[in-house]
């Protein structure tokens, strides 16, 4: 016993040696959850990422705080939503005016957080954790009048716990907007061991799904929406997809498989399981949550255990299977169709999506923390994804730990077709090109 | 005679031991149950593992946004009764060091005093922590005059 408190204190003196010591050179493991740690000196956002041969990154910005959402106009003006305000802002336009890539002029506006941003038929469209707003843009993506945005969409349920209200247009008049529900398998008790789940879940009402609203129509609220699709847990990561007109998600699985029954999970296990999965939606698509979850593994649709699952008996006949499937808890945070011509030829219209990176896989090590490029034909799926952009976390060790240097979580297309990336722990945003 | 003998060495043996403890200088007090502060540690750290890692992480520092860090905090260090409920009754929105964190803690009213006390005497003097035992006797007054959360 005696030798445990030793250890821990030799431990504690080891790291704050190693801290003091290290500050000196190099910065100080990232935006952990709560401990203060002083970063001594900024780290090189650009090089630190890893890019398959040919691609190359630089660092659009490196403090832009929880840089969320991020959308490019054609002219390559760059508008960045923030979950926490900079300078009393959430919104930033920024723009590269000598060409290096990097920018050199921002403005910031709306004095709100939030996570959604998007561009289309001349409006910037920006989201809170309750409601949309839009700004017209002028023909050089100015925003007209950054300081009366146009409400659309209010009122959206927000119980902090998957509050942010992801958006994507497409094009046609409709805007989809994921709502998150407020819970992680529907029991009547949150995340409470023994406590059942729900059936009907009354969450799916009002959340647990993408509602579909006009993009030109003031002061819209659940009445005037349409659930678009339900079974949803938590979308983030959404993009409507030009190739195959549809929307396709990036769901958050549930969490707590062997917290919540260790009798049918053990820690490995309930650290792979589920799936984060990609769905196609359309209008009135079911994706099973929360009676549900898929099982990448079995490849099943598997019954929940909250509502009399074991997790073998299958079910969700109803329930749509995803287009494809990713280790569990990896926190899919964006999702990018890629429609440009600078990247080599098997990135068209395939999907790049941003793995922000797990939590609930401790104790066995995080995972994630990298952006991945699905391939796609004929607009499924098709073939093994890859780690595209890899490092943000600034080491295995860092990744494990899940104390990392940065969390990917935006990405958008510039007219250039290079890809940005967006980071919501120190706010850097990296444009990755590719040059043969 | 003898049994005076045995009392004395006992007695001394008892000393001995309180004076070796106390070097170790933490934790101060000393639980209740059985086998004192280090014994307490070493069973609270197997209730941290099941009970608590999974949100709060191997390093306590929990998860930005959701699950609050136990490393130097008020929430940990200062008032015990507040801990104590925090354990009992589960947690749901705080803000800690300027950080908000959102995450569901799920009350915990079926873990025994004695599991309650361990787990927090290991919190407390853990991942550079250091403050008083949470005796059995603490969280049994706490959970007397205790309202649990409604349903």
């Amino acid at each position: 016993m005696q030798q445990f408190i030793k250890k821990e204190i030799l431990r504690s003196a080891l790291c704050i040696m190693a801290g003091l010591f290290l500050t000196g050179f190099v910065v100080f493991a990232g935006d952990g959850g709560g401990a203060k740690r002083r970063p001594a000196k900024t780290t090189d956002a650009a090089s630190q990422l890893k890019l398959p041969s040919g691609f190359s990154a630089v660092a659009v910005a490196e403090h832009f705080g929880r840089a969320r959402h991020i959308a490019v106009a054609p002219n390559g003006v760059i508008f960045v939503k923030l979950s926490r305000l900079k300078d009393g802002k959430g919104i930033w336009r920024l723009v590269d005016t000598n060409g290096d890539g990097k920018a050199d002029d921002s403005t910031g506006f709306g004095s709100y957080t939030g996570t959604g941003i998007a561009i289309s038929n001349g409006y910037l469209y920006a989201s809170s954790d309750e409601d949309v707003y839009r700004y017209k843009l002028d023909d050089k993506f100015n925003v007209v009048n950054p300081n009366e945005p146009e409400k659309i969409i209010s009122g959206l349920l927000n119980r902090h716990e998957h509050e942010s209200k992801s958006i994507a247009l497409d094009g046609k008049g409709n805007i989809y907007v994921n709502i998150g529900a407020y819970s992680n398998a529907c029991q009547m008790k949150d995340r409470t061991k023994g406590s059942p789940g729900m059936k009907p879940c009354p969450i799916l009402d009002s959340a647990g799904g993408i509602w579909m609203f006009k993009d030109d129509k003031a002061d819209q609220t659940y009445g005037d929406g349409t659930r678009y699709a339900t079974g949803l847990r938590n979308v983030v990561g959404l993009d409507w997809n030009t190739a195959t007109n549809s929307l396709f998600v990036m769901q958050h699985g549930r969490d707590q498989l062997h917290d919540l029954f260790p009798d049918m999970w053990d820690t490995k296990q309930s650290a792979e399981l589920p799936a984060e999965c990609m769905y196609e939606l359309h209008k009135g698509s079911n994706c099973g949550w929360p009676y549900i979850f898929y099982d990448q593994i079995q490849h099943k649709k598997i019954l929940a255990p909250e509502f009399g699952g074991d997790g073998k008996k299958t079910a969700g006949e109803d329930a749509q299977d995803p287009v494809a499937a990713y280790p569990g808890h990896m926190a899919p945070n964006g999702l990018l169709f890629y429609t440009g011509n600078q990247f080599p030829e098997k990135y068209k219209n395939g999907a790049f999506i941003a793995f922000h990176g797990s939590w609930n896989r401790a104790p066995e090590p995080q995972k994630g923390y990298f952006v991945v490029f699905q391939p796609f034909k004929n607009g499924k799926p098709s073939g093994e994804w890859e780690v595209f952009a890899d490092n943000f976390s600034g080491g295995p060790e860092k990744a494990a730990s899940g104390r990392v240097d940065y969390r990917p979580c935006g990405l958008a297309q510039g007219p250039d077709g290079s890809l940005y990336v967006t980071d919501d722990t120190k706010g850097a945003i990296w444009k990755i090109s590719y040059r043969k | 005679m003898q049994k005076n003998i045995y009392l004395a060495l006992t007695g001394g043996l008892l000393a001995l031991a309180t004076v070796l403890m106390s070097q170790t200088k933490k934790p101060a007090a000393t639980p209740g149950g059985s086998g004192g502060a280090k014994a307490s540690i070493t069973r609270g750290k197997q209730v941290y593992l099941e009970q608590c890692l999974a949100c709060h992480q191997v390093d306590a520092l929990g998860v930005q946004g959701m699950n609050p860090p136990l490393v130097k905090t008020k929430f940990v260090l200062g008032d015990k009764k507040a801990l104590i409920k925090i354990v009992l009754n589960g947690m749901q929105g705080v803000q800690v060091e300027g950080e908000d964190y959102h995450g569901v803690m799920a009350p915990h009213p079926d873990l025994t005093d004695q599991q309650i006390a361990d787990v927090l005497t290991y919190v407390r003097n853990s991942f550079g922590n250091k403050a008083t035992a949470v005796t059995v006797g603490e969280v049994k007054a706490v959970r007397a005059t205790n309202t649990p959360p409604a349903n």
